[in-house]
């Protein structure tokens, strides 16, 4: 009775799934003019679709996310990124709603990205590969939710650039949506949130080991890939979070060289770099920031058109301390909401965790998503 | 949910029920918990919103499944249309705001009309203390200490009423209680909270 941790009620098992598209003279036109095809995304699943096809809810990952949002890979430990947040009994229950979620064009997940054979060369693409932009991501999405046989979704929802995906499915699938819920995010890239990404872009490229994008044959540039990933991490956390952490703390047992990382907070960055290289394409890095620096729904527009021909309620939250995505930013997708008529909840909340807390703050967020979830599926009395 | 004895007791929420017309656009300021956008919807089938700055409130807002903004009244409704609604609520919080002058003036754009309801400064309670004991007033609608109070300003219903003559807002209703019974004598005397429905002056043909 009651022994059951919320890390012991996950869904299990899940196995990641690969749809391709985009087939010779099939191929998806992005933004940018050009044209990608065949294109491959791995996706996973969660819970069952019902009879209706109603309760689809698709999650989006973030920079270096994967498909694999919760649950389990056959003998892995640690179970997906957002498995506090889904499965059963969870914010998103896979009780009653189908989850899926699919690694974004681009990425190295399992998708098409840089990293994937050209066909038309038999080798890597590298930057070859064309630029892709957050709405690209979202129309290579549609086409799986097409293959799926679903129509319309419950929700669509993800944090940072999770969170820009829900709002480009908002505006550009309307009638495909009943519900969004971006978290911890922007309706376009900020110049402080460019010039991050592209310390991180300038880290990788300066990386002898990158060879102009062409290096899956050799070494990779894993110094620059890894300064990158510092950076980006440094921006995720808050002052506070970082003092909580790591406070001036020294290292222990470490041989003091000169600027050896003595620091605590030095050693947990170069950790989290060391081991991001392991797992994530270089190549893919650029591509992504670009996605996200790209990323701009006004579009040369006033704010009041931004969500103009919206259909979806929305559940905007942000986090206190989020300074990569300050709350300003979800008030700006708020305002954008009123003026254009659609419904919307905001929700600031108060974390000390910084941009980190929408994957670590999720007692809060398991509240609003489920009750604002069930207020759509069932028509709490104000859906109008 | 077990509301159903709360909203009986609150006798504001029943005049303010009273007055909302069947569908209207309703937005409360300081909505709190939402439940009189609740029975707003319920009852009045009003297609209701709030704005709340604290955030437990906004919970239990959303687990109502009502729509609301965490946000703070002071820095204005710019993200609304004139006469977005036709019902602005700002029930028991006037007194807290830092601006009231602006948000009321807000108010009676985005809503063609509002509903406000404070607390009585100028009840017999409280003047007498003030009088007699030299001491701010503690009341049953006023029931804060000086120093721990969220009140920051201090009306009458007699300032209230000043304050529309002076700043061209017409009195379309009014409601004086003292607790959950209606005072229909001398209520700057003897209310403790009044409950006014208020619109922009216009030419008679336009109301």
């Amino acid at each position: 009775m009651g022994t059951v941790s919320k890390k012991d009620k996950n869904i299990g098992i899940v196995e990641t799934k690969y749809f391709t598209f985009a087939g010779p003279a099939d191929d998806l036109l992005l933004e940018s003019g050009e044209k990608l095809g065949p294109i491959t995304l791995a996706y996973e699943t969660c819970g069952n679709l019902d009879a209706a096809k109603s309760n689809a809810v698709l999650i989006f990952h973030a920079l270096s996310g994967d498909a694999h949002v919760a649950g389990y890979h056959e003998g892995d430990t640690s179970p997906g990124w957002w498995d506090d947040m889904i499965g059963p009994g969870k914010a998103f229950d896979t009780d009653k709603y189908f989850v899926i979620c699919s690694n974004v064009i681009g990425a190295c997940k399992g998708s098409t990205g840089p990293s994937s054979e050209n066909p038309q060369t038999g080798r890597p693409y590298d930057l070859d590969f064309p630029i892709v932009t957050v709405k690209d991501m979202v129309n290579a999405q549609a086409r799986l939710m097409d293959h799926l046989g679903i129509d319309r979704l419950l929700c669509v929802a993800g944090g940072s650039m999770g969170g820009m995906q829900a709002l480009q499915w908002a505006v550009t699938y309307p009638d495909r949506v009943r519900s969004a819920i971006p978290i911890a995010t922007a309706a376009r890239h900020s110049p402080q949130q460019i010039a991050f990404n592209e310390v991180g872009r300038q880290a990788i490229m300066a990386d002898p080991n990158w060879n102009g994008g062409d290096y899956y044959s050799g070494t990779p540039p894993t110094r620059g890939l890894s300064v990158a990933r510092m950076v980006g991490h440094i921006t995720y956390m808050s002052d506070e979070s970082m003092a909580v952490k790591f406070g001036r703390r020294l290292r222990e047992g470490e041989l003091k060289e000169k600027f050896a990382p003595d620091f605590e907070v030095e050693g947990y960055l170069q950790y989290r770099g060391d081991n991001f290289v392991k797992r994530f394409d270089a190549n893919s890095y650029l591509y992504i920031t670009k996605a996200l620096d790209y990323f701009d729904l006004y579009n040369g527009k006033g704010l009041e058109h931004l969500l103009r021909g919206v259909k979806a309620r929305f559940l905007v939250v942000a986090f206190k301390s989020d300074w990569l995505y300050p709350p300003y930013q979800s008030r700006e997708i708020v305002k954008a909401c009123k003026l254009s008529g659609v419904d919307a909840t905001y929700c600031e909340l108060n974390s000390s965790y910084g941009h980190d807390a929408f994957l670590l703050e999720t007692e809060e967020q398991e509240y609003l998503v489920k009750h604002f979830l069930a207020s759509v599926s069932g028509g709490n009395g104000n859906e109008h | 949910m077990n509301s159903g004895i709360i909203e009986a007791e609150r006798q504001d929420y029943r005049v303010i029920t009273g007055w909302v017309t069947e569908g209207a656009a309703v937005l409360e300021l300081g909505c709190g918990g939402g439940e009189l956008l609740q029975m707003l919807g319920r009852q009045k089938h009003a297609a209701v919103s709030g704005i709340e700055i604290d955030e437990s409130y906004i919970f239990t807002c959303v687990s109502r499944g009502l729509s609301v903004a965490h946000q703070d009244i002071d820095d204005g409704l710019s993200e609304y249309a004139d006469e977005a609604f036709d019902f602005v609520i700002i029930n028991q919080c006037l007194q807290e705001l830092r601006k009231p002058y602006i948000v009321l003036s807000e108010a009676l754009r985005v809503g063609r009309r509002a509903i406000i309801g404070f607390p009585n400064f100028a009840h017999y309670s409280a003047r007498l203390q003030l009088a007699a004991q030299g001491r701010a007033p503690v009341t049953a609608a006023l029931p804060y200490q000086w120093y721990d109070t969220p009140n920051l300003h201090f009306l009458s219903i007699r300032d209230f009423y000043e304050y529309c003559g002076k700043n061209n807002i017409s009195i379309e209703r009014q409601f004086f209680l003292a607790g959950n019974k209606q005072v229909r004598f001398w209520p700057n005397l003897l209310a403790y909270s009044a409950i006014y429905q208020i619109s922009r002056s216009r030419p008679a043909l336009l109301q």
